[in-house]
């Protein structure tokens, strides 16, 4: 993509609007989140032992939760990318909210299949409205509705503040949800890792869990900075667009 | 010169209320669809697979969900027409008292619609009408606190956007999710007749949300109607 | 030295186009700015800015010295009249308008709504819904609504829009009184005539910006139109 000469009356007030530059949307961190879940998903498969109880199922979970817990990054980096947009009104903070909340609705698909994938041989069922896996459901679609509420507004700045609310109060409702998981008793196995006591699964599922935690961390950042850059391009071309329409 | 707050959310809701009245349309609508819903549950309820005391609940909650949303979706319709809403907006009141003002002419219309609605659920599934009545219509007011709150800010946001009618469920219903558990299992517990102890913890998240969300969505409606 | 209605650099963009461009204008009581200008020139969005309902891009607006962005009482100084009506259509005259006068902490709301609709003359309708009303009816009563607290400063977008003669002439000998009591007007009108009528000064805005200044007595009425007309080289 080319840089134009933008005229002085390009009105944006984001300095990097004036100078695009051309960032490769892949790029290293990519790579080396793509060899992490490689890697990742060998040891997971050839080199960690089956559990006992759920057989080899059971090697689901080391997807399944990381992958839940790289959407909570995600959000949160929508919760905290709010805040910062209504204090600062930095359009690059909407921006980043925004590719964070593309990037979370990809992790939460993942986890609500692999949630199935793992329910039916250990349960039985595909799906059960339990306490946890219905709200990880809702949880979808509040993310889908960010991003719908996202398509539905044309002005950049309402748009911006818009969002930056709906990301601060489905910030607040998260623990409301993980709330009621306590309350309810539910077939929802206990958390194990995220317990206050001592994780109690043997140390070898234990790394295989954290390679797999920090491989899908990688790649949630990865892709989050690969939409962010997409986003600074697609902006920085609307702008352009605007401001020669003004002549 | 400026009005407090609470004045001036109540002049507001008193005018909401009296357009409300002056055309009665929004609340009848309602009205039929909330008897509507409860009767088709009603006639739809095989009494010998299942029994009244576990079917009530559901029934109350989700009538009171979608009558909810309906109640909603009128909120700010009646600022949009003739820009009705920059009246209110170069007025030197404060954001935040227009927000408590339409929450609370919501919740008064709300509260109109159960006065209806839970006395026919109790009567329709046999409820022992002298001991549950005023449960029920505590809860369901508790419960209308915290829906009429996340309900006034997003109305008014969807209100300004081109999927109005999409948006405003879509946005609502994941945060309706934690009050409607609570308070059906609240409900289904008090009407099994278990102690209040046990019930409390599902009223404690009910009570909590309202508080959480009454103060946030107060002060995030500002950064709705700023232009 | 603090200026009734002062602007200081005001500008506003919505995404890339900029509606307002370093606008800069200061008037003290007693004044009457007739505001022209083609469509799309920005008048509206610089009356709404002055009003206090568009938060400025860039510069300040201020009323008697205080932020109109800033502090909510400095809206309380401001009377605002659209071609919209900012009405309540199933509300009644008098409710629309004592409504407006418990929003502005008049302090004897029924009697000054009361007074507002006498000096509209619009009293005989006033427990009319206002959507019975004719458009014209209508914008003397939106005229009572925004006066019903007696703002310092009055804002007009096209207020002769709709109204008939009778209508119009309430509404300029109103505004010339106002003006002798010592209010601050922004007049925005396509009616030149109506315009020069009752200003002390004269403006027109292109594209943005304030293209051409002056006092009333510095022009001459017959003359203006047509240098009007080349100014804005044809558009409308």
């Amino acid at each position: 993509m080319t840089s134009r000469a933008l005229p002085d009356d390009a009105g944006a007030a984001s300095p990097v609007i004036a100078d695009v530059e051309t960032r490769p949307l892949f790029d290293w961190l990519f790579g080396v989140a793509v060899v992490a879940m490689v890697a990742a998903y060998v040891r997971a498969v050839f080199f960690t032992p089956v559990e006992a109880l759920q057989g080899a199922a059971q090697k689901i979970y080391y997807v399944h939760v990381p992958a839940a817990l790289s959407a909570y990054l995600a959000l949160g980096i929508v919760a905290l990318m709010s805040i910062v947009y209504l204090w600062l009104r930095d359009e690059r903070a909407d921006r980043l909210a925004e590719s964070s909340g593309e990037v979370a609705l990809v992790f939460l698909t993942a986890v609500l299949t692999t949630g199935p994938l793992w329910g039916k041989p250990i349960w039985g069922t595909w799906w059960t409205w339990d306490a946890r896996l219905t709200l990880t459901l809702f949880l979808w679609f509040l993310t889908a509705g960010y991003l719908v509420l996202r398509g539905a507004v044309d002005d950049a700045g309402m748009r911006a503040r818009y969002s930056a609310v709906i990301g601060i109060l489905a910030a607040l409702l998260i623990p409301f949800i993980h709330l009621s998981v306590y309350l309810f008793n539910t077939l929802h196995p206990k958390p194990i890792l995220l317990k206050p006591d001592k994780p109690s699964m043997p140390n070898e599922m234990v790394v295989t869990f954290f390679g797999f935690f920090i491989a899908c961390a990688l790649l949630c950042v990865a892709l989050i900075r690969a939409r962010y850059r997409y986003g600074v391009a697609r902006d920085a071309l609307r702008a352009m667009d605007l401001a020669e329409e003004g002549e | 010169m400026r009005p407090s707050l609470l004045v001036t959310a109540w002049v507001i809701a008193r005018k909401d209320l009296a357009i409300e009245f002056r055309t009665r349309t929004a609340f009848l609508a309602v009205l039929v669809f909330a008897v509507l819903g409860i009767a088709t549950f009603y006639f739809a309820w095989d009494a010998t697979a299942v029994a009244a005391i576990d079917l009530a609940p559901g029934v109350l909650w989700v009538i009171f969900t979608f009558s909810g949303l309906l109640s909603l979706q009128r909120s700010f319709g009646v600022e949009l027409a003739d820009r009705a809403m920059d009246a209110l907006l170069l007025a030197p009141i404060d954001r935040e008292a227009i927000f408590l003002g339409k929450a609370l002419a919501n919740l008064l219309f709300v509260a109109g619609i159960l006065v209806v609605t839970v006395p026919s659920v109790a009567l329709l599934y046999n409820l022992p009408l002298g001991r549950t009545l005023p449960i029920l219509f505590a809860i369901a007011l508790i419960a209308a606190i915290g829906l009429v709150a996340v309900g006034t800010l997003f109305s008014a946001m969807a209100a300004n956007t081109r999927l109005a009618e999409l948006l405003l469920p879509m946005l609502s219903l994941p945060f309706f999710v934690p009050i409607v558990y609570g308070a059906a299992q609240t409900t289904s517990m008090l009407l099994a007749g278990r102690p209040l102890g046990e019930a409390w913890p599902f009223m404690k998240i009910l009570i909590a949300f309202d508080l959480v969300f009454l103060t946030a969505c107060t002060l995030t409606f500002p950064y709705i109607l700023e232009e | 030295m603090t200026h009734v209605l002062e602007a200081d650099g005001l500008t506003r963009s919505f995404g890339g186009r900029r509606a307002v461009h370093g606008v800069s204008l200061q008037l003290d009581a007693g004044e009457c700015l007739a505001l022209f200008g083609p469509n799309g020139a920005g008048k509206t969005t610089l009356l709404r800015l002055l009003a206090g309902l568009l938060k400025p891009t860039a510069g300040t607006a201020r009323v008697n010295g205080q932020l109109l962005r800033g502090d909510a009482s400095a809206r309380g100084q401001v009377g605002f009249i659209s071609h919209q009506s900012m009405l309540y259509g199933p509300l009644t005259v008098r409710e629309n308008v004592e409504l407006a006068a418990r929003l502005y902490a008049v302090s004897e709301p029924r009697a000054a709504a009361a007074q507002a609709l006498g000096e509209m003359r619009v009293t005989e309708r006033a427990e009319s819904p206002v959507r019975s009303l004719s458009r014209g009816l209508q914008q003397r009563v939106s005229i009572a609504r925004a006066m019903v607290h007696r703002p310092r400063v009055l804002l007009l977008d096209e207020p002769y829009t709709g109204l008939d003669a009778l209508g119009a002439a309430t509404l300029t000998e109103m505004l010339e009184r106002l003006r002798g009591d010592g209010a601050t007007l922004v007049l925005v009108t396509h009616n030149i005539a109506e315009g020069l009528e009752v200003a002390t000064q004269a403006a027109v805005m292109h594209r943005g910006r304030v293209v051409r200044r002056e006092r009333r007595e510095e022009l001459d009425a017959d003359s203006y139109a047509d240098a009007y007309r080349e100014l804005v080289g044809g558009a409308t």
